[in-house]
């Protein structure tokens, strides 16, 4: 089943190019980080989605993440930690036409920024969130960071003394907020990644992407098992709506449910077949199976499951409140000042 | 027999007891009354933060004190006239109010032990020689408000609830005021509940006809209407003043009103009026926390909104960072303050002023944020709206301050015409101007407001945020001496508002002994001090400040035209800090932090003793 585009931010801009998106201003992060292609792979897409360029807003907290707005030709607002959906979301209700997009970390959208995470997604709003996960904090210098495995040694867990908190799931974490399209990449696989920003934006909805981003600096190879080349067909599993979940080198091997857990099944040894698998539905307005696929990337020796997690359609705060002004407008008439002020027991000296 | 009727020129009354008592029920509707008939008012609310305090408890009480006149008036009054209590609890609370002689009215039913002991008295003092300088009354409240309404069909505990209006009908009786503005209440307030109108209009009645039938009070007072200028009234609170003021502001600028909050006492008024307006255009957003609050104001500013948040000190301490966000990225931005007494979580329900040098200096960073202050309950329409007005104006967050004791007190209000509400023009970027393409940093030479370009405006996409930036083209920055100049510019924008506000009015002598120097919510208490001594011919001048960043141009002449400057205040003295570092003046303070207004006798004896000293040298 192939469900088409639902956003209703206006399209029909002039014939746009990657080189349009870009701003004048010297990219800056280091040499080889994931962020590089993050950008580079939205300021692909953003041509292909129609849009007019000046109806798109990259708005972001404190973070390496954040600096992207300033490298985006777009309006753009460099925000304060954690904050990027609060005020993301007071710009799509001040103008619902405009194309908004978060970019946040793992910091900001889940330590600092972690109660309007949650609440953007249950709110709704038709905006884009990206959250580049590094497990790690790289501009305050490699501490450990709310996705962190439990263990992860950095600056502020040094030696003995390494990290204690369990960390997020940032996939179960937006599921239980009730965000309506969750979907998870990976910074440097561009074939995939490409698509899920697209299908991000033609989510009408808050939608969410948690993207897998390498910081070589100060984590490097978290995602190692996910991200290279070799290692991937095995360590990653890609949801497709309506296909069984069948992963590895020869696509021998798939996801099963033995009541309610997961698991792996060899699907040449004649004891199971691809019948036998999940078939995911990116559709069910039922989260389970939803909260099954995200609960694998805890599982040590699962595949983590790529692609579109879930994918439904819920009425947006903006549009909501539209209404609620629309109706009063014709309940009790457009706004009339001076009756306002006027309104109630009045009387008049002369 | 009609009993005789005696003209006086003011009253204060105050009713009090327990926490759902409707002892601010009735006070409203004896002020809506009062202003209706021709009155002005004034009214204090003082009620506990807990909604039901356990029963008959001290810290249950609930009371409503209101002072209406024949002269212009401008405190709720500091003695009371009469004081109406619902049990032995609010009679220890507040008999230190009543004057002596004044009329003390109890509802005997509720002075049995329990509730004695709960208040903690001995003995009943209705029974004891402890009130003989009072005149009281001893009513059954409960037991008669119950026969008067014993063939309604309610239960005995909903006609319980029926004993305030009881007492309003006796209130009404003593001030000879009419009664059918209540029941117009009553009938409107009970539309979706009729079966509670007849209850609590015979009840109203009952009370009424008590003080007419029985020999309890021999004669009754009238009021006269007092002067007012020519134009039609309404009566209104601070806090729906400062509702009708957003609203106005927005339906002027023709920009539609974002108004962030998370709720809080004593703010959530505006939250819930503004929320009512959805016909205006008006978005409200309740938000997860104080941070988010701000977060979406900010948000739709820069969207090309009007964006206002509001909240009390705690939730202000919160929004700082976020403000200084709005400061360094010059976006209007208005976020209004309802003070209250801290600090910490404080006293959530008394008043203070105790919040400016948080609203100076609580920021991190150079951060001149400009503050308006309103005086009293009807100046927060013209305050917030002329926060409004710089806000857009200069591109810049701006404060409005306000407080416990002004957004709940009410008063009489001259409704104003539209035009005469000053412009607030948005005057948004519609086009880069320069060859450069669109500078979002280069400033209007005037005002140094930097242009205000809406996301959607074709060639003017630019990128702002919290990390400084270059001037003119807005690019991040870490030049010092662009950083150095940056913060001077933005320093220099908010001085020069000061040329964009009318002089200072000062009231009484123009030039001479003692200036009384004030801020917000003590302007009652100050004016009409002030009018005390005008009236007996000393020279004393009261100058009351809206801005206060920037202050006045004017201002440092006006302070050193006067021997002695007396700044009271609701604080430990913090306007006295500013104006004695800015002006370098030994300006004396007169400071009361217990959460309680100023009275005017307070301010009398400071002034009789700075007079006294004077004489002395």
């Amino acid at each position: 089943m192939k469900r088409k585009r639902t956003s209703r931010i206006p399209v029909g801009a002039p014939t746009l190019t990657k080189n349009d998106f870009k701003s004048d201003q010297d990219v800056r992060w280091c040499p080889s980080c994931g962020d590089y292609s993050i950008l580079a792979q939205t300021q692909r897409i953003l041509p292909e989605l129609g849009i007019p360029k000046e109806n798109v807003v990259f708005i972001s907290g404190i973070g390496c993440s954040s600096r992207f707005p300033y490298y985006m030709n777009t309006y753009g607002f460099h925000t304060i930690h954690g904050r990027a959906p609060t005020i993301a979301s007071g710009v799509k209700m001040a103008n619902p036409d405009l194309s908004v997009w978060v970019i946040t970390g793992d910091g900001d959208a889940l330590s600092i920024g972690g109660n309007h995470f949650i609440h953007l997604m249950r709110r709704n709003f038709d905006i884009n969130v990206l959250l580049f996960n590094n497990r790690i904090y790289g501009l305050t210098k490699g501490q450990y960071s709310p996705t962190s495995e439990r263990g992860t040694k950095s600056s502020s867990t040094p030696l003995g003394s390494l990290s204690l908190d369990t960390p997020f799931n940032p996939i179960s974490l937006a599921l239980a907020s009730g965000a309506t399209f969750v979907a998870r990449s990976v910074d440097i696989h561009l074939d995939h990644l490409r698509p899920m920003l697209k299908a991000a934006f033609e989510h009408k909805g808050t939608s969410f992407i948690e993207i897998y981003q390498n910081c070589h600096i100060f984590n490097d190879d978290t995602f190692i098992l996910q991200r290279e080349k070799e290692n991937k067909t095995d360590h990653t599993v890609l949801l497709e709506h309506g296909e069984p979940l069948v992963f590895g080198a020869e696509r021998d091997k798939g996801i099963r449910l033995n009541g309610f857990q997961p698991e792996v099944v060899d699907t040449t040894n004649g004891k199971y077949t691809t019948e036998d698998l999940i078939v995911h539905d990116q559709y069910a307005e039922d989260t389970t199976l939803a909260n099954f696929l995200a609960g694998m990337s805890d599982t040590p020796d699962m595949p983590h499951p790529m692609g579109i997690f879930r994918s439904v359609r819920h009425p947006c705060y903006e549009d909501l409140m539209t209404n609620q002004i629309r109706t009063a407008k014709e309940h009790t008439g457009e706004g009339d000042l001076e009756a306002l002020l006027n309104d109630g027991e009045t009387w008049t000296v002369s | 027999m009609r009993k005789p009727v005696e003209q006086i020129e003011a009253a204060t009354i105050l009713f009090a007891g327990d926490s759902g008592d409707g002892s601010q029920s009735i006070g409203t509707q004896m002020t809506e009354t009062t202003a209706l008939i021709g009155n002005d008012v004034a009214t204090l609310p003082d009620y506990p933060a807990e909604i039901r305090a356990p029963a008959g408890s001290l810290a249950g009480v609930s009371g409503f004190q209101l002072h209406f006149s024949s002269e212009q008036i401008h405190t709720p009054g500091d003695l009371c006239d009469v004081l109406v209590v619902m049990n032995p609890a609010a009679l220890k609370m507040h008999l230190h109010k009543l004057k002596p002689n004044g009329i003390l009215i109890a509802n005997t039913d509720n002075f049995a032990r329990r509730n004695l002991r709960l208040a903690g008295y001995e003995k009943d003092p209705l029974e004891s020689d402890d009130l003989t300088k009072y005149q009281v009354f001893g009513v059954e409240l409960t037991r008669l408000t119950r026969k008067a309404l014993e063939t309604t069909q309610l239960s005995m505990g909903e006609i319980d609830r029926c004993k305030n209006f009881f007492a309003l009908g006796m209130i009404l009786w003593l001030y000879n005021r009419p009664m059918e503005y209540t029941m117009k209440w009553i009938k409107a307030k009970f539309a979706q509940k009729p079966q509670y109108i007849e209850p609590n209009i015979l009840a109203l009645r009952a009370g009424n006809t008590y003080c007419d039938m029985t020999e309890q009070f021999a004669v009754s007072y009238d009021v006269k209407p007092a002067p007012f200028e020519p134009g039609t009234y309404r009566n209104i609170e601070g806090n729906m003043a400062t509702v009708l003021g957003l609203v106005a502001a927005s339906h002027r600028s023709e920009l539609p009103l974002v108004y962030g909050s998370y709720p809080i006492t004593p703010a959530s008024d505006i939250l819930h009026g503004l929320a009512k307006y959805r016909n205006f255009g008006v978005v409200t957003m309740q938000m997860e926390d104080e941070i988010a609050a701000v977060g979406v104001a900010i948000g739709a500013a820069f969207s090309g909104a009007l964006g206002v948040t509001g909240s009390s000190g705690p939730g202000l301490a919160l929004k700082s960072e976020a403000m200084n966000l709005a400061m360094i990225a010059e976006l209007p931005l208005v976020v209004c303050n309802i003070q209250r007494a801290g600090p910490s979580t404080g006293m959530p329900t008394k008043t203070e002023q105790s919040d400016l040098l948080q609203m100076f200096y609580g920021r991190n960073g150079e951060s001149p944020i400009p503050i308006v202050a309103s005086s009293r309950p009807f100046d927060c329409f013209e305050s917030v709206y002329e926060a409004c007005r710089i806000a857009v104006k200069y591109r810049t967050p701006v404060i409005f301050l306000s407080d416990l004791y002004i957004g709940m007190g009410a008063e009489p209000w001259r409704i104003p015409e539209i035009s005469e509400l000053p412009e607030i023009k948005p005057n948004f970027a519609v086009s880069a101007d320069t060859t450069n393409g669109f500078e979002p940093y280069l400033r209007d030479p005037e005002t140094l407001a930097r242009p205000w370009a809406k996301p959607g405006t074709l060639g003017l996409e630019h990128r702002i945020g919290g990390l400084e930036k270059s001037d003119v083209t807005g690019h991040v920055s870490y030049d010092p001496e662009n950083h150095e100049k940056m913060v001077e510019i933005r320093a220099e924008k908010v001085a020069r508002i000061a040329n964009d506000i009318p002089p200072t009015e000062i009231f009484g002598t123009q030039e001479g002994e003692i200036l009384l120097l004030g801020w917000g919510g003590t302007f009652g208490a100050l004016r009409t001090t002030a009018e005390n001594y005008v009236a007996e011919g000393l020279p004393i001048g009261h100058v009351h400040l809206r801005h206060l960043n920037p202050f006045p141009n004017d201002l440092g002449d006006i302070l050193h035209r006067f021997k002695k400057i007396l700044i009271p205040e609701l604080n430990s003295g913090q306007l006295l800090q500013l104006i004695r570092a800015t002006y370098l003046i030994d300006a004396i303070g007169l400071n009361k932090v217990q959460g309680q207004p100023f009275h005017v006798f307070e301010l009398h004896a400071k002034i009789d003793e700075i007079l006294k000293e004077m004489e002395h040298f």
